[in-house]
């Protein structure tokens, strides 16, 4: 069992993960992990590099398929189902790496990110909210995505991902190679976004950011989890700002 | 002049049939990063049904639009099935395999339907022979389209040279024009392949699908990620370029009246070179090297010699190649690691 | 390297032996050439797209250019007493030796001159710029004219200079180049299979050896490592298309004509089926599959006379393609060997 900080507060789940294993070959990467987000919950999976973190998110998104262990979507079974029917399950993934479409415009892949909706109406509202969070993106709409700065494609990575109106997102490493400046915008349109009830299930190597933005937080390590707790009991844990907070 | 202008018509003809085929190629490898070797012959299919079905119709119905019309759609109906075939039991298995794997099996489905098509296999069904297979042999395609001159110009001929003219001889007005012809199948056939080409440029960058299919063209993994079923996109992309090589099959068959079971591997090698000429995987490249390739063609055949016709395709690739190795129109890519 | 030359005496001895044991069968001969150039073609081929993880599809084009060289060389030594007072057989295989030697080599120079723009590029160039290779030569020979007795006789007159040009510029066009020398014993064939495994084996024991199994397996990691890796391919395809062209001027020595259509692409393909069945990457994997194929219409020819094999065997080595991709893509062998079958089996990577 792995050690709990902090008492959670108990909501009704949305995301339950138990026991999920995955394997690479001969490597396992994944070693039964367990973990559970909460409707409203901010959730943050923290741990050293190849500690599991992309993995756990793939599973959970159809991009890999569990060889044990279950994934729970509102109630529903999803385990092993494929990536694209998820989206309409309402959860959405911005995968490790950004993952824009470089050749096609900013507007075009905003516009992929609602490739299941057909109400225009409603695209054309949440196209706004989208720009109404990142303006630079509005002003971008007609250039070529793989045109933009790194901070700009992880804003339209996000973007994009919420244009499919989930209940879910999946962020993987939105800080990554970032200057601190981006960053703080990008974890203040989280917290906003969060607010206006998605819930979130973030993984990043910015532990202290991580962190400060989670209700709950799981410690990953080598393909399972040693340790749970708030986000603030976490921060405040000798052994979390030894291995992660490099202090 | 006049035989330059002749030339530059044909190859237009013909560059707009390398086209259609070109398309097929590119968007093929677009989705797949496949070079599907079968597509020519697919082509070649698409050429004999539309031959089967202008039989079935018979005489009565040649010549008419509705017949012209019944002849398309049947081909471009069992090619786009014949694509969706390939793809669901031959390629998309192979999908996370090596990519060697696939183009092994691409030329295998090339090499059995081209070689698969020389067999005569004609059994008897109810006490009639029923052509299942239609042997080696080349085929008269029927007239579909009754030829008849849509336009002719009569363009200044060439002065002749001081000794050649005969002073005593009486001047002929009509040796001072040289007639150029140019036939209504020529005509329709231009604007049935350009009307194909604008319909798909119209699919890829005007529509929702388009979209997916660039997507699911550049990562096919986080196109998945946004809820496009990727399997589907792939399979219509390969409906789609089988019907459009239908249409070339049938428009190169109205083109040369002969069809045999290799004019696929020649034809859809030549297509493919366009395709790599202008870029491959880019849609607008795939048309321009077409045309380039058939006008360079057609210049070789009438300023040096028409059996070197054949090789000016893969000269004009390899110069292209060590040139500028990304095609007319494309873009380098970074190499992913 | 003494070791090698003594290796390679006796193997010719023991060719030669066979070629004067078996001379009186006249088929067993000529289904002995025709399977030892089969196997000539794949293990070759093989080098380039097992060993090397390249994909060329124009094998037939470097065997073309092997045989319409070696022969016009034959055909030119032949008129002369190369050894005087040897025995016609052993002046005829010194004859054939030298046709195979410039056969190969302009082959190979060939492969070096397509292969140096090509490889440079990585993915499936190489397939398109070597099938294209192939369809040029084929445009080439026919763009050639045909041989008249009559003006041959002028030519040969004027000298071996002029009779070289003539010859060269005269190979057949489409329907075919004839009276050629039949100086091909299946002994000489089967000492070039063996000198053929011979070469892939030593250079796969050697550094050079390890380069192509690292461009085959991650040619940027390999480039990352140091390794030049074009160099390497182009290396590894020259002698690739060396030996094509050594199997062309065999093959041309025991036909009555050769056209280009023997060695277009339908030629190329089938090699590629020898490699693939095999599996890609195991020369004993090529040389089986090599023999088995070539040897299966004879046997389907026996087991259902006058059935068309010729007819049948195109599609069905279409359709095997196919069907080994979809049921078995590592083919018979995978990369194993043959002689490594004793040996301890390495653990996977």
């Amino acid at each position: 069992m792995p050690e709990t900080l902090g008492t959670r507060e108990v909501k009704p789940p949305l995301l339950g993960v138990s026991g999920v294993e995955v394997r690479y070959g001969a490597i396992q990467a994944l070693r039964g992990v367990s973990l559970s987000v909460g409707q409203g919950d901010v959730v943050a999976l923290i741990g050293a590099n190849g500690a599991g973190k992309t993995s756990t998110l793939r599973a959970v998104s159809g991009m890999l398929k569990p060889t044990a262990g279950t994934v729970q979507l509102a109630g529903q079974d999803i385990t092993g189902q494929p990536a694209h029917t998820l989206v309409g399950k309402g959860m959405a993934h911005a995968p490790e790496g950004r993952g824009i479409f470089p050749n096609l415009t900013v507007l075009e892949n905003l516009e992929l990110g609602a490739y299941l909706r057909s109400d225009k109406a409603g695209i054309a509202q949440d196209l706004e909210r989208m720009y109404g969070f990142f303006p630079v993106l509005r002003e971008r709409q007609a250039q070529l995505a793989g045109t933009l700065s790194g901070g700009e494609q992880q804003m339209l990575a996000i973007s994009r991902a919420l244009m499919s109106r989930p209940k879910l997102l999946l962020l993987d490493e939105p800080s990554l190679g970032l200057a601190p400046q981006v960053t703080q915008t990008i974890f203040r349109i989280l917290r906003e976004v969060n607010a206006q009830g998605v819930s979130i299930l973030l993984v990043e190597q910015n532990a202290h950011l991580a962190l400060g933005l989670a209700h709950w937080a799981y410690v990953l390590e080598t393909g399972a989890i040693v340790m749970e707790g708030t986000g603030q009991a976490l921060l405040a844990s000798d052994d979390v700002r030894k291995a992660y907070l490099g202090e | 002049m006049a035989g330059l202008l002749q030339h530059l018509i044909n190859g237009l003809a013909e560059g707009t049939i390398y086209a259609l085929v070109a398309l097929g190629y590119t968007m093929v490898y677009g989705v797949l990063k496949l070079i599907n070797f079968a597509h020519g012959d697919v082509m070649m299919v698409g050429a004999y049904v539309g031959y089967a079905a202008a039989f079935v119709l018979g005489d009565g119905a040649l010549g008419s639009l509705w017949g012209a019309v019944l002849v398309f759609l049947v081909s471009i109906l069992f090619c786009g099935l014949l694509g969706w075939l390939v793809e669901r039991f031959a390629y998309r298995p192979l999908r996370e395999k090596p990519r060697l794997t696939a183009l092994i099996t691409a030329i295998g489905i090339s090499f059995t339907l081209s070689y698969g098509f020389q067999l005569k296999v004609q059994p008897e069904i109810a006490g009639k022979k029923v052509t299942l297979l239609p042997g080696a042999d080349p085929r008269t395609f029927p007239e579909i389209i009754t030829p008849a001159e849509w336009v002719t110009l009569h363009v200044p001929a060439p002065a002749p040279a001081p000794d050649e003219v005969d002073p005593a001889a009486p001047h002929d007005a009509a040796d001072d024009f040289v007639e150029i012809i140019i036939w209504n199948w020529q005509v329709i056939s231009f604007v049935i392949a350009l009307a194909l080409m604008g319909g798909l440029q119209v699919l890829v960058f005007r529509t929702k699908f388009g979209r997916a299919m660039r997507a699911v063209s550049h990562d096919h993994r986080v196109a998945a990620l946004l809820g496009i079923p990727v399997d589907r996109v792939i399979a219509l992309t390969f409906m789609l370029g089988s019907a459009l090589a239908a249409c070339a099959g049938i428009l190169y068959a109205i083109k040369d009246t002969l069809i045999q079971p290799m004019l696929g591997v020649q034809l859809g090698l030549k297509a493919f070179v366009a395709a790599v000429i202008g870029g491959i995987g880019n849609v607008q490249g795939a048309v321009l090297g077409a045309v380039a390739l058939a006008l360079c063609e057609e210049l070789v055949v009438g300023y040096a010699s028409s059996s070197w016709r054949d090789a000016v395709a893969f000269g004009f690739l390899i110069v292209v190649l060590l040139l500028r190795p990304q095609g007319l129109l494309g873009r380098v890519q970074a190499e992913k690691v | 390297m003494l070791r090698t030359t003594s290796t390679l005496v006796v193997a010719g001895a023991a060719c030669a032996l066979a070629s004067w044991l078996f001379a009186s069968s006249q088929f067993f001969a000529l289904q002995a050439s025709l399977v030892g150039v089969a196997v000539i073609l794949a293990v070759s081929l093989n080098l380039i797209n097992g060993i090397t993880g390249q994909f060329s599809i124009g094998h037939g084009g470097f065997m073309g250019v092997g045989a319409y060289v070696g022969v016009v060389t034959s055909s030119l030594l032949t008129q002369f007493q190369l050894l005087p007072g040897a025995p016609q057989v052993v002046s005829d295989q010194l004859v054939l030796l030298i046709a195979l030697a410039t056969g190969g080599l302009a082959a190979g120079t060939m492969g070096f001159l397509v292969g140096l723009p090509s490889l440079r590029l990585k993915g499936d160039y190489l397939a398109i710029v070597t099938l294209g290779f192939g369809e040029i030569i084929r445009v080439a020979i026919q763009n050639t004219k045909e041989i008249a007795s009559d003006e041959l006789k002028l030519v040969q007159a004027q000298g071996i200079g002029a009779e070289l040009a003539y010859r060269v510029t005269h190979l057949g066009r489409a329907t075919g180049l004839s009276q050629i020398p039949q100086l091909t014993s299946f002994g000489m064939v089967w000492f070039w299979v063996f000198v053929v495994v011979m070469v892939t084996r030593r250079i796969l024991g050697s550094p050079h050896g390890r380069a192509l199994l690292a461009i085959r397996e991650d040619e940027v990691a390999a480039e990352a490592m140091g390794v030049d890796t074009t160099g390497y391919k182009v290396r590894a395809f020259a002698v690739a298309s060396f030996f094509a062209g050594v199997a062309g001027a065999l093959f041309a020595h025991f036909q009555a004509i050769i056209t280009p259509a023997q060695f277009d692409f339908v030629k190329s393909t089938e090699i590629v089926v020898f490699i693939v069945a095999g599996g890609l990457g195991s020369t004993s994997g090529a040389v089986v599959s090599a023999m088995a194929l070539t040897l299966l219409p004879e046997v389907m020819r026996s087991l259902f006379g006058g059935f068309n094999v010729e007819q049948i065997r195109k599609p069905l080595f279409g359709l095997l393609l196919v069907v080994i991709m979809l049921t078995r893509p590592q083919g018979l062998f995978g990369t194993h060997e043959l002689w490594d079958l004793g040996k301890r089996k390495k653990r996977p990577a």
